[in-house]
C-alpha cells in the first residue's frame, strides 16, 4: 500500500462520481449533434440531478424498506466498484479485493436490488421491467465473467490490477485473438448491461418497451436522482474497465506524479469510448425483444472462444 | 352536385333489417348513423355509401315516442352495432337483440337514465350513480397477468385505457377503453349558423383541420344547394393533400423513432417543419386553419410545385433509408398483421384498410373534383406495420404530384359562394364525404328553416379503425405495442366527440 495508491483510489472515486453525469451529457450531446439537433448541453444531466434533488422524497403506498434501500445500495455498489476497479491507479489499497468476481458481483448486486424494488412496487411495469432486466442480466453476467477470465488466464490471476499491469508491461498481449474476441464480447455486454441501443432505449417515453426504465418508473425526486446518478457511474466504470483491460496506458502505478496524467488519460479514454458508443447508436435501431438473447448468446460464444483460445494459444 | 345523388327513404323500423341487408349486400357500407331528437319523436338516419358510381342512400326511421327501440343491425354489420351502442348511450334508443349491449361512449359516472343528446337533457349533471359495473374480461390460465396502461399516457396523446392480458411477453388479449373526455362537440353545433360552427368543425381533431372542416362545409353546401366553383374545389383538394403530407411525414418519423432509430425522426421532423411553414404561407396557419371556408376556399399563396417535388423526393429517400436498415425492416415486417377479411368485416378505412389490401379511397369513390391521372390508390396485401409504412410513404409521392397538378393555373385569393341567395325555407339535410389523411370522414347536417344547424353528426375514420387494433395485436409481444399503435395512429379526439 502506498500513499500514491490511496490518493489515486480517492481521486478515481471522486472523478467517477463527478464525471459520470458529464459522460452521459457528452454522449447525449454527440447523439444530438449527429442527428442534427442542438442538444441540451453537456451539463444537462447534472442540472436534472439538481432539480430532482430539490424535490420532496415520495414513495408509492405499500412499498417497503426494499424500495427505499435500492437506490442507496445501487449507488453504494457503484461507488465501491469505482474505488476497486483499476481506473486511474493499479496500486489502490483496495487492490486485494479488486477481484474480477467481486466487481461483477458488486455490479450485479445493484441490479438485483433495483429489480427487487421494481417488484416491491407491485405495479405491472415494475414487474415487467424486473423480469426483462433479469433476463438480460442472466445472459450478460456469464459473458462478462468468461471474457475477463480469458484475459486473466494468461496472467494467472483474476485480480484486475494484475491483469492491467501485465498488459501494461506486455503490450503485444493486446493484439491477440484472445483479446480481440474478449473485447467484442465485452463491448456487447457493456451495451446490454448499461441499457443502450440496440438492447434498451434510455431515451424512450414508451413504458411498454422499457427494460431498465420500467423498473424505476415509480421513483421520484432524490431517489430517482440517486438511481440516475448510479446508472451513470456504472456506465463510466464499465467503460473505464473496458478501456483499461485493452488499453491501460496512462494508468498510474505507485508514482504520485503520474496521477494527474492518469486522471486525464482515463477521462479521455472514457469520453472517446462513450462518444463512439453514442455515435454508433445513431446508426442503430432497437432490436425486437426476442432477438436480444440471440445477440447476447453470440457475445457469450465469443467469450467462450476467447477462453478456449487463451489456453490453445498459450503454448507450451 | 351531390344532393340529387342522395336518396332518402322513410321506412318502418320493422323493414330496416331487410333494407339494410339489401344495401350491404350490393357492396355498400354503413358510413354514418345519426339519431335526432325531433320535437315529437326520436328519429334515426342510416347513411349507406357505395363506390363507382358514387351512391348515397339514406334510410330514415321514426321511432315510437313511448318506446324508442330499433331492431339491431349488429349481425349484418359490425360498425352498425357500434353506432347502435353510441345511440343508446347518447339518446337512450334501445337496439333490440344487440349481441353486446354494453355502454360504448358513455362515461362511467354519467347518471343512469341521463342521455346528453336528447333535447330535454339540460346542463350536465353532477357525476352520479353509475350504470353498473363493466368489468374487464379476465383471461384465466397459468402465468397470465394483466398490464393496465393509461388512461393518462406519457407523451402528448389523448386518454385511453388499455388492458393487456399477457403471458410472458405475448399479448393474449387487448381491451382498449376510450371515451374518457366526451366534449359534447356535436351538441355545440346545434343552434349555430354554419359560419359560426365552422371553427368548431376545424377543431374536431387537431391534426385533421381540413378534413373535418371540408366535410362539414360540403354537408352544409349539400343541404343549402350551393354549387362550389370548380376552381375552389381544386383549392380545397390541394389543402386536403397538404394536410395529408405533413401528417404522413410526421408519422413515418415517429414510426422510426419507436424502434429507436431517432435520427430518422429528426430528419422527418425537418421535412415536417418545412411543410408546416408552407402551410402557414398558404393559409396563414401552420395547421391549415382558415383555408376551407363555406362555399369555397381561401389561399394566400399557391405552393410552387417544384418545392413539393423536392420535399416528396426527400421523404421518399428517407423512407428508403429507413427500410434498408435491417433492424428497422425486421421490426416492421410481419408485425401486427391485420388480415384483409378482418379489415373488411370491421369496416376499416384509410391507410389501415389499404395496407390490408382493401382498395378504398373517397378521393376516387366519392370525388368532389377530378384528380386523375395523378391519383393512384396505394395498397399492400400484408397488413403489417411495414405495409402501413409503405402505403403512407407512397401516398406522400401521390399527394405531392396531386398538388403539382392542382396548382397549375391556380391563383390565390378567396373564392366563395356563401351565403346562399335565400336561406332554406324548409328543414334540409346534407352530407359531406372527404378522404382525410386518416381515412374517410363523413359529416351529416340538418338545418332548420332560416339556416341554423339542428343536428351535426361527425364520423371520424378512427371510429371504424379502433376495433382493428386489438385484432391486429393477436400474438404480438408487449414491447411492440407502441410501434403497432403508432402504425395505426388513431385519433382519440375524433373518436370521442
Amino acid at each position: 500500500m502506498s500513499a500514491a495508491g490511496t490518493v489515486g483510489a480517492v481521486a478515481q472515486v471522486l472523478l467517477v462520481a463527478a464525471g459520470a453525469p458529464l459522460l452521459v451529457g457528452v454522449m447525449r450531446q454527440v447523439r444530438a449533434r449527429l442527428e442534427g439537433r442542438a442538444g441540451a448541453g453537456v451539463a444537462q444531466p447534472w442540472r436534472d440531478l439538481r432539480k430532482l434533488l430539490r424535490k420532496e422524497p415520495i414513495a408509492p403506498h405499500g412499498t417497503g424498506v426494499l424500495f427505499r434501500a435500492a437506490p442507496l445500495v445501487l449507488a453504494g455498489a457503484a461507488l465501491v466498484a469505482a474505488g476497486v476497479v483499476p481506473l486511474v491507479t493499479t496500486a489502490s489499497p483496495l487492490d486485494g479485493i479488486a477481484d474480477l468476481f467481486a466487481v461483477i458481483a458488486l455490479l450485479a448486486l445493484g441490479t438485483v436490488f433495483l429489480a427487487l424494488a421494481g417488484l416491491d412496487t407491485a405495479t405491472a411495469f415494475g414487474g415487467m421491467g424486473a423480469s426483462r432486466e433479469m433476463v438480460v442480466l442472466a445472459l450478460v453476467e456469464p459473458t462478462i465473467l468468461l471474457s475477463v477470465f480469458a484475459l486473466s488466464a494468461r496472467v494467472g490471476s483474476t485480480n484486475l490490477g494484475e491483469i492491467v499491469t501485465t498488459t501494461l508491461h506486455d503490450p503485444q498481449l493486446v493484439v491477440s485473438p484472445v483479446s480481440l474476441l474478449a473485447a467484442v464480447a465485452l463491448a456487447i455486454v457493456t451495451i446490454a448491461e448499461t441499457g443502450r441501443i440496440p438492447v434498451d432505449n434510455p431515451s424512450t417515453h414508451l413504458e411498454l418497451t422499457m427494460i431498465h426504465e420500467a423498473m424505476v418508473l415509480e421513483y421520484a425526486g432524490p431517489d430517482l436522482a440517486l438511481v440516475e446518478w448510479a446508472s451513470a457511474m456504472r456506465l463510466t466504470v464499465l467503460l473505464g474497465l473496458f478501456a483499461n483491460l485493452f488499453a491501460p496506458w496512462g494508468i498510474a502505478g505507485t508514482s504520485l506524479l503520474m496521477l494527474p496524467v492518469a486522471l486525464l488519460a482515463f477521462s479521455a479514454k472514457v469520453v472517446v469510448l462513450g462518444g463512439a458508443l453514442a455515435a454508433g447508436e445513431v446508426f442503430m435501431a432497437k432490436l425486437r425483444m426476442f432477438r436480444v438473447p440471440e445477440l447476447l448468446a453470440g457475445s457469450f460464444l465469443m467469450a467462450l472462444l476467447a477462453v478456449a483460445a487463451s489456453f490453445f494459444l498459450a503454448g507450451p | 352536385m351531390t344532393s340529387d345523388e342522395r336518396r332518402t327513404t322513410d321506412i318502418d323500423a320493422g323493414a330496416l333489417p331487410e333494407r339494410a341487408a339489401a344495401l350491404l349486400g350490393r357492396g355498400d357500407r354503413l358510413a354514418l348513423t345519426a339519431a335526432h331528437h325531433d320535437p315529437d319523436a326520436l328519429r334515426v338516419v342510416y347513411l349507406f355509401t357505395g363506390a363507382s358510381p358514387d351512391r348515397r342512400t339514406e334510410l330514415q326511421v321514426r321511432l315510437d315516442p313511448g318506446r324508442p327501440s330499433l331492431p339491431s343491425l349488429a349481425g349484418l354489420s359490425f360498425p352498425a352495432g357500434r353506432f347502435e351502442r353510441e345511440m343508446r348511450d347518447l339518446y337512450g334508443i334501445v337496439p333490440e337483440d344487440h349481441p353486446l349491449p354494453r355502454r360504448l361512449v358513455r362515461h362511467h359516472h354519467w347518471p343512469r337514465g341521463w342521455y346528453p343528446m336528447r333535447a330535454d337533457a339540460g346542463p350536465p349533471p353532477e357525476f352520479g350513480d353509475p350504470e353498473g359495473p363493466y368489468p374487464f374480461v379476465t383471461v384465466e390460465g397459468p402465468g397470465v397477468y394483466e398490464i393496465p396502461v393509461g388512461p393518462v399516457h406519457a407523451g402528448m396523446i389523448g386518454p385511453g385505457h388499455f388492458r393487456f392480458s399477457v403471458v410472458g411477453e405475448s399479448i393474449l388479449k387487448l381491451k382498449a377503453r376510450l371515451w374518457f373526455v366526451h366534449r359534447g362537440l356535436e351538441k355545440l353545433f346545434h343552434g349555430r349558423l354554419p359560419g359560426d360552427a365552422l371553427p368548431i368543425a376545424e377543431r374536431v381533431s387537431g391534426d385533421t383541420t381540413v378534413g373535418h372542416a371540408l366535410a362539414f362545409c360540403m354537408a352544409v353546401e349539400d343541404a343549402t344547394g350551393i354549387e362550389v366553383s370548380p376552381g375552389a374545389r381544386r383549392m380545397r383538394a390541394m389543402l386536403l393533400e397538404l394536410e395529408r403530407l405533413y401528417n404522413h411525414v410526421t408519422d413515418l418519423g415517429a414510426l422510426c423513432n419507436d424502434v429507436g432509430y431517432s435520427i430518422m425522426n429528426s430528419q422527418f421532423g425537418r421535412i415536417r417543419e418545412s411543410l408546416l411553414r408552407l402551410n402557414a404561407e398558404v393559409t396563414g396557419h401552420r395547421l391549415l386553419r382558415g383555408g376551407v371556408v363555406l362555399g369555397g376556399a381561401a389561399l394566400r399563396t399557391i405552393p410552387a410545385p417544384a418545392r413539393l417535388t423536392a420535399i416528396a423526393e426527400d421523404a421518399a429517400e428517407l423512407a428508403r433509408l429507413a427500410l434498408s436498415h435491417t433492424v428497422v425492416a425486421d421490426r416492421f415486417t410481419g408485425t401486427a398483421e391485420l388480415p384483409a377479411e378482418a379489415a373488411r368485416d370491421l369496416g376499416t378505412l384509410g391507410y389501415v384498410a389499404r395496407a390490408s389490401g382493401l382498395d378504398t379511397d373517397a378521393r376516387r369513390d366519392h370525388p368532389f373534383t377530378d384528380l386523375r391521372p395523378s391519383l393512384r390508390v396505394a395498397t399492400r396485401g400484408t397488413g403489417d406495420v411495414l405495409a402501413r409504412f409503405q402505403v403512407r410513404a407512397e401516398e406522400i409521392a401521390v399527394s405531392a404530384a396531386l398538388i403539382g397538378d392542382l396548382a397549375y393555373g391556380m391563383s390565390p385569393g378567396v373564392v366563395t359562394y356563401w351565403p346562399p341567395l335565400a336561406p332554406p325555407a324548409a328543414p334540409v339535410s346534407g352530407v359531406g364525404i372527404v378522404e382525410g389523411w386518416r381515412g374517410t370522414i363523413v359529416h351529416r347536417v340538418e338545418l332548420a328553416p332560416g339556416g341554423t344547424l339542428t343536428r351535426t353528426k361527425i364520423v371520424d375514420p378512427s371510429f371504424f379503425n379502433w376495433p382493428a387494433l386489438p385484432i391486429a395485436l393477436n400474438g404480438v409481444i408487449v414491447p411492440d405495442f407502441p410501434l403497432v399503435n403508432k402504425s395505426f395512429n388513431l385519433s382519440y379526439a375524433g373518436n370521442d366527440l
